[in-house]
């Protein structure tokens, strides 16, 4: 575990960077961020640690921003938005394999219509599940089924907030490939979470 | 008349990019006849809504 940042200026209480509480509260929601976009501990406490001593290295100029703690969020994006770019280039994901839509082809007829036990159901008031810990147990399954290079599109569009096209300029692919693959992390989590939970919650 | 798998795919692109006008118009009517659609429409909106919770929280 790399070393804990203390703050510059401990006893100044009015920014994030300078005072310990909040320093340690600022860091757990940074940590838990890094840990939902690339599930890996070590990976996330390195990522969190650069962003802190960067937003603590920029001296003063934080002082302008008007929410210190956006602006080391900021931070913390860009950082692992280059982790991202890095394991893309390195594990060479198969960019044909990730746009093949064919998973889905079942659920559809030959005229390309919905096939009638297929067609998706009305998830009612699905806002009440968004209260509900064993919904998010579920979504956390959900999201872990998918292929890797599908979730990391996904993340980065849905959880990071990029926009696809510069999802595509970090990732060095084209915007069609880019709309598809999205396309098939959202087929794929609306099955899951129909089959998983909605469904699921009509037999309990 | 639009397909459905044609229409999921309009209605998961709509989320990433502004629809033509034309393609706005035809999803508009492929929906008012397709209760399928129609669901896998609030389905998305729903996920969306879901994965927003998800950054607020976490942040």
């Amino acid at each position: 575990m790399p070393p804990t940042i203390s703050a510059p200026f401990p006893n100044d209480a009015d920014s994030p960077l300078r005072n310990e509480a909040m320093l340690a509260q600022l860091r757990r929601d940074l940590l838990r961020f890094a840990m939902l976009q690339l599930r890996n501990r070590e990976l996330a406490e390195d990522v969190v640690q650069e962003a802190l001593a960067a937003a603590i290295g920029a001296g003063d100029r934080f002082e302008q921003r008007a929410s210190v703690k956006t602006w080391v969020f900021s931070i913390l994006k860009n950082k692992i938005i280059d982790v991202f770019r890095d394991r893309w280039n390195k594990n060479r994901f198969d960019v044909v394999e990730a746009c093949d839509e064919s998973d889905f082809d079942v659920l559809f007829m030959g005229n390309e219509r919905w096939q009638r036990s297929e067609m998706p159901a009305s998830w009612g008031d699905p806002e009440q599940s968004l209260e509900n810990v064993e919904f998010w147990q579920i979504f956390d399954i959900c999201m872990n089924n998918l292929p890797e290079a599908t979730a990391r599109v996904f993340t980065m569009r849905e959880f990071l907030g990029l926009e696809a096209h510069e999802i595509c300029k970090e990732l060095g692919i084209s915007t069609s490939n880019c709309w598809v693959i999205l396309h098939r992390a959202r087929m794929s989590l609306r099955l899951c979470l129909q089959q998983r939970w909605f469904e699921e919650g009509e037999t309990k | 008349m639009m397909s459905c798998k044609k229409a999921t795919y309009l209605l998961s692109q709509r989320m990433d990019r502004k629809l033509s006008a034309g393609e706005t118009l035809s999803l508009k009517f492929h929906l008012m006849m397709c209760h399928g659609c129609t669901n896998f429409s609030n389905n998305m909106t729903f996920l969306r809504k879901a994965c927003e919770r998800v950054v607020n929280d976490t942040q």
